[in-house]
């Protein structure tokens, strides 16, 4: 009962599809030249693959490195997925991947148990390896000048307490500012976030009395608009005005949204700049156990030139126990992402490298695993 | 309504007064005007809110001086009529930008090598890149749910249509109507809730495409359904005078009359679930390198690389992600043109 | 039946829905005239087996298609069970959702009241619109237009939700803002319109995008109804001098009636599990307001799509236990649905 033309249809269709199918290729169709000549010299290659999931924060940074590696290594594979911190700890613990990026640290009890349940030889292991700025940037028209705003003020904002921008409190900190009688919108995530999770862990160490919320990946202050993702809240902010919200620097860059400098524990105001943040990454001390590397951040620090809000990426593994075929790729390419020549990478796609002393404790942990 | 007996009589009028067109160009000027001047006078703002009262003060005026010109009856018609016009417009306009919005957004970036190259490597501010796998992921993981819904839906429609008859067809039937509103992302947790949870298997294609047969399925059934059911009796009740059996009746000469308007319905369900994001976010994962095969390991589809790439904070991957929405709809356009290109051949001839 | 149209009727209205013109008793649409013509006795043994054969295949297939629904029930349940044991606080009043929290803590109702909410709103803004433009399309606009009119609706229902999320995220929301603000002004007296003065992702705002949305569902499927009007009932009309209008009222939406009913249910289906659009233009919160034109609400669908990524055990577990209320509210909306249609037949027959 099929036609001719009908059969001409679903012919074509076929056709279209196999036309498809031999014509691609499995690459992004760069220039072929190495992107960071560079860095191909601290590449050891090893055959095998890996595959990995998890923060969407890293996504970037491991898709450059990955994309370094193969470059030099074409026999070996491996794979970045996001899909969110979550999402790689559940496949880590459940053995689907070799590895996961997350924004935090492998919580202690259920989360930490599982995690070793799956490693069996040894405990899994927090390895930082991307740190990233949060900024807080906002629309305010007619004010030129970066924004001073203090832990805080930040508090009393994000939780409804300062409704406009000419607030007294505000303007106390940016004398010289004309600030507009304008109602504050602000945003936040409306996901759970890494980002929400440093943010908020911020405001609880340096605003102890007005942020009451503590430290969470998911919002939990009253009012507010909540955002999908930072892209999300970088367009509210965007195109409200009177917006303020917080994200990784690069989505306020690429949008080409102000940023403020924020107040440390002192009260003192810290410009954004990667010097600024990776000061304040090199006082974080490594409070894990073994050769665990869970960062315990220095909130605390009255040192003005370093910058309080940003989050780390940890790359979680299996200290030991990894299987015979996985474990030279992952202590390579691991060992490749702990390089001076890969953390120089990162300044240009908005993240920071990880500050020398503890590069060099993570290019240890990697060349331990087992 | 029987009034129309005296229509014979000289002194009746048989064309009442219409408004004429100048009239209501008039009507429509003086709306505008009147809402410029609202505008002017409150803090009213924005092209959305303008356009709005306008037509609202255009709708009152036009049904206040037709009731007076032209009577009560007349007044109501042309309310309704220019109500209708509205509601096309109102319709058609946000649709139509959607679709425009994607087209020129998505124009700027489309070219061959962006379908014949993957994400493998390629960073969000890299200006190259593609959605090749993202293309074959979609393919593999609709074809696999057709393969699978299209078989099935069948058979129930089969049995829906020649053997049903007691209180079990009922039943099917309504189970049918209640799996046609079965939210998206309600089947996407059920293959997670199964598959990937209590069964343990990893994200790949093929739980994708279990989720997306569920959201098939009904729609498969209902529209074979519908066309087993105008397959005259009269052809059953021939191959069975000529004592074919019923099974080989159904499959030899019902199936057949009807296929052109079951392949018109089942290309219509496909194109309906190519576009899912939800129930594939909790089933395939997503994976910006190839990854042929739908049975093992994450895979690509192209509302996930939209929605993905949609949420990166570079313009090149905003763009990229507007291409494969216009690559999507476009897939969607063929399927829905071979659907009608058959549709013509649908009638069953009775 | 000549038309490409009368393929697609079948696409996703239900059976029962649309009342065949004229047979009284629609339940079983003469399906049981078929298996009479049988001469049982000429038929031989082996093809009598086959027959069975066939008919339990095909039976089978109706029996499976109602244990995938029972196992989307059971999974689903299965599931949340661990996750509603480790809940400390009461499941169903609860305004608040951290299900990894220590101690675990989420409950259903605000996400619940979002989706109903946004989702009758989107029904009261787009079935009138969607009933308009099926009349449109089939008995007010010239043929010429008629047919790419219902192209291009056709082809809308097919754009992928993130496209219509976008969208609404980049110019309706701000688009929205003008209106919103007049109406909080100047009707805020009424509490639906009243706000804290804030304006942006709003229910009202998901409302709207998720009613576009659905227009295209709606008028696909009440076309094709209002197309099969026999013409007689048409013709009855004009031949008493009915308008236009008068002629619409009295034949062409009676006879549709209960085809705008089933294919209300639908696009309310498809509301209430618009995930990723949703996710986007709302400002996902845990409160309930009615207060529709401020920044908030949440619902069941855009709640899974935001808190899926970061979800531990627990967090799943609660996820499916949402899911299995919006499974649960189709269920009940589809119930009600076809027993008004049904009683709609009854009456209008």
């Amino acid at each position: 009962m099929i036609r001719p033309r009908q059969r001409v249809a679903l012919g074509s269709l076929i056709g279209a599809g196999l036309v498809l199918t031999a014509c691609g290729s499995d690459t992004g169709g760069s220039p072929s030249s190495s992107t960071n000549p560079g860095g191909a010299a601290s590449i050891t290659c090893s055959s095998g693959s890996l595959t990995a999931a998890g923060s969407t924060a890293q996504q970037n940074a491991m898709t450059q490195w990955i994309k370094d590696y193969l470059n030099k290594c074409s026999g070996s594979n491996i794979n970045y997925g996001g899909g969110g911190s979550g999402q790689g700890v559940q496949q880590f613990t459940d053995g689907k991947v070799d590895f996961a990026g997350s924004d935090f640290p492998l919580a202690a009890g259920a989360e930490q148990q599982g995690a070793d349940a799956r490693c069996k030889a040894g405990p899994a292991i927090n390895i930082p390896m991307v740190g990233g700025p949060i900024a807080v940037g906002y629309n305010v028209p007619g004010v030129t000048q970066p924004l001073n705003l203090s832990a805080s003020n930040l508090a009393k904002i994000f939780t409804g307490k300062i409704t406009k921008w000419n607030d007294a409190a505000i303007a106390q900190d940016n004398p010289g500012v004309a600030l507009p009688a304008l109602g504050i919108q602000s945003f936040h995530r409306s996901d759970g976030s890494g980002t929400t999770y440093n943010f908020t862990n911020y405001l609880a160490h340096d605003a102890k009395a007005d942020w009451t919320f503590g430290a969470d990946k998911n919002w939990t202050a009253p009012g507010g608009q909540g955002a999908k993702g930072s892209q999300g809240v970088a367009q509210g902010v965007k195109s409200t005005a009177g917006g303020i919200g917080y994200f990784e620097l690069s989505f306020a860059t690429q949008s080409k949204i102000p940023y403020a400098a924020v107040g440390n524990a002192e009260g003192k105001f810290v410009q954004l700049t990667p010097d600024n943040a990776v000061k304040f990454l090199s006082y974080a001390k490594a409070a894990g156990t073994g050769s665990d590397l869970k960062l315990d951040f220095d909130y605390a620090t009255t040192d003005a030139t370093a910058y309080p809000n940003l989050l780390v990426t940890y790359e979680i593994v299996c200290s030991k126990g990894n299987p015979a075929d996985k474990l030279p790729l992952l202590k390579n390419f691991l060992g490749y992402a702990a390089s001076p020549a890969a953390q120089q990478e990162l300044p240009a796609q908005g993240y920071i490298s990880l500050p020398d002393n503890l590069r060099q404790q993570v290019q240890q942990t990697v060349s331990s695993l087992g | 309504m029987a009034q129309s007996v005296h229509v014979t009589a000289g002194n009746s009028r048989l064309v009442r007064t219409q408004l004429s067109r100048r009239s209501l160009v008039a009507i429509a000027a003086a709306a505008i005007a009147a809402t410029v001047v609202l505008f002017v006078a409150t803090p009213l703002q924005g092209l959305v809110g303008f356009v709005l009262i306008a037509a609202v003060l255009y709708i009152l005026a036009q049904t206040v001086i037709s009731n007076h010109v032209e009577g009560r009856r007349a007044a109501i018609n042309r309310l309704v009529t220019t109500l209708v016009v509205a509601c096309a417009c109102a319709a058609v306009l946000p649709l139509v930008a959607v679709l425009g919005f994607t087209i020129v957004k998505g124009l700027a970036v489309l070219n061959l090598s962006f379908l014949t190259h993957t994400m493998r490597g390629v960073a969000e501010q890299d200006p190259y890149g593609g959605i090749y796998h993202a293309i074959i992921g979609t393919l593999e993981q609709v074809g696999l749910a057709t393969l699978m819904a299209v078989p099935f839906g069948l058979l129930v429609a089969i049995y829906l249509v020649e053997y049903s008859a007691g209180r079990l067809g009922r039943v099917v039937s309504f189970f049918v109507d209640v799996m046609t509103g079965l939210p998206s992302i309600v089947a996407g947790l059920f293959i997670f809730a199964l598959w990937i949870l209590a069964l343990g298997q990893s994200f790949s294609g093929f739980a994708g495409s279990l989720a997306l047969a569920i959201l098939m399925l009904p729609t498969v059934v209902r529209s074979a359904e519908e066309m087993l059911k105008i397959v005259p009796d009269s052809l059953r009740e021939g191959g069975y005078a000529l004592g074919i059996p019923k099974w080989i009746t159904i499959l030899r000469i019902v199936l057949p009359t009807a296929l052109a308007g079951i392949v018109t319905g089942v290309m219509l369900a496909i194109a309906r679930v190519t576009g899912e994001t939800a129930p594939l976010l909790l089933t395939v994962f997503g994976n910006p390198a190839l990854n042929f095969n739908p049975f093992s390991g994450a895979q690509a589809s192209l509302p996930l690389f939209v929605f993905g790439e949609a949420g990166l904070p570079n313009e090149t991957a905003i763009n990229r992600a507007w291409a494969a929405a216009l690559v999507l709809i476009m897939i969607v356009l063929v399927f829905n043109i071979i659907a009608r290109v058959i549709a013509r051949f649908a009638g069953v001839r009775s | 039946m000549d038309e490409p149209e009368s393929a697609k009727v079948s696409m996703a209205r239900s059976s029962e829905a649309v009342p065949s013109p004229a047979s009284q008793p629609p339940k079983t649409n003469g399906t049981q005239s078929k298996d009479m013509p049988q001469a049982k006795d000429l038929d031989s043994r082996p093809r009598r087996r086959a027959d069975a054969v066939f008919r339990m295949l095909a039976q089978g297939s109706g029996v499976a298609l109602l244990v995938i629904m029972a196992a989307i029930a059971a999974f689903l349940i299965l599931q949340a069970i661990p996750a509603l044991n480790a809940d400390t606080t009461n499941f169903f009043t609860t305004l608040n959702w951290a299900p990894d929290g220590t101690p675990s803590s989420f409950g259903i109702a605000a996400l619940a009241f979002g989706s109903l909410l946004t989702s009758l709103l989107a029904l009261v803004m787009s079935v009138p619109v969607a009933v308009g433009v099926a009349l449109a399309i089939s008995h007010y606009s010239p043929r010429w237009l008629a047919g790419p009119l219902a192209y291009v609706v056709d082809l809308l229902a097919a754009v992928p939700s993130v496209v219509f999320g976008l969208w609404g995220l980049i110019y309706l929301v701000p688009g929205l803002i003008g209106p919103s603000n007049f109406l909080s002004t100047y009707f805020g007296f009424i509490p639906l319109f009243e706000t804290n003065g804030t304006y942006g992702k709003s229910i009202f705002a998901a409302s709207v995008v998720l009613a576009v949305m659905i227009i295209p569902i709606i008028a696909a499927i009440s076309r094709e109804v209002f197309v099969q009007t026999p013409r007689d009932h048409i013709e009855a009309a004009w031949a008493i001098g009915a308008t236009k209008w008068e002629m619409v009222r009295t034949a062409i939406l009676p006879y549709g009636r209960s085809g705008v009913v089933s294919a209300t249910v639908l696009g309310f289906g498809r509301a209430i599990g618009e995930t990723i659009a949703v996710a986007l233009v709302l400002s996902a919160n845990y409160e309930i307001t009615l207060h529709i034109l401020q920044p908030g609400g949440n619902t069941i669908a855009a709640n899974i799509a935001n808190r899926y990524g970061e979800a531990g055990n627990i967090g799943r577990g609660a996820l499916i236990a949402s899911g299995l209320v919006l499974f649960i509210i189709t269920l009940i909306v589809n119930f009600g649905a076809r027993t008004i249609v049904r009683r709609g037949e009854r009456e209008g027959a």
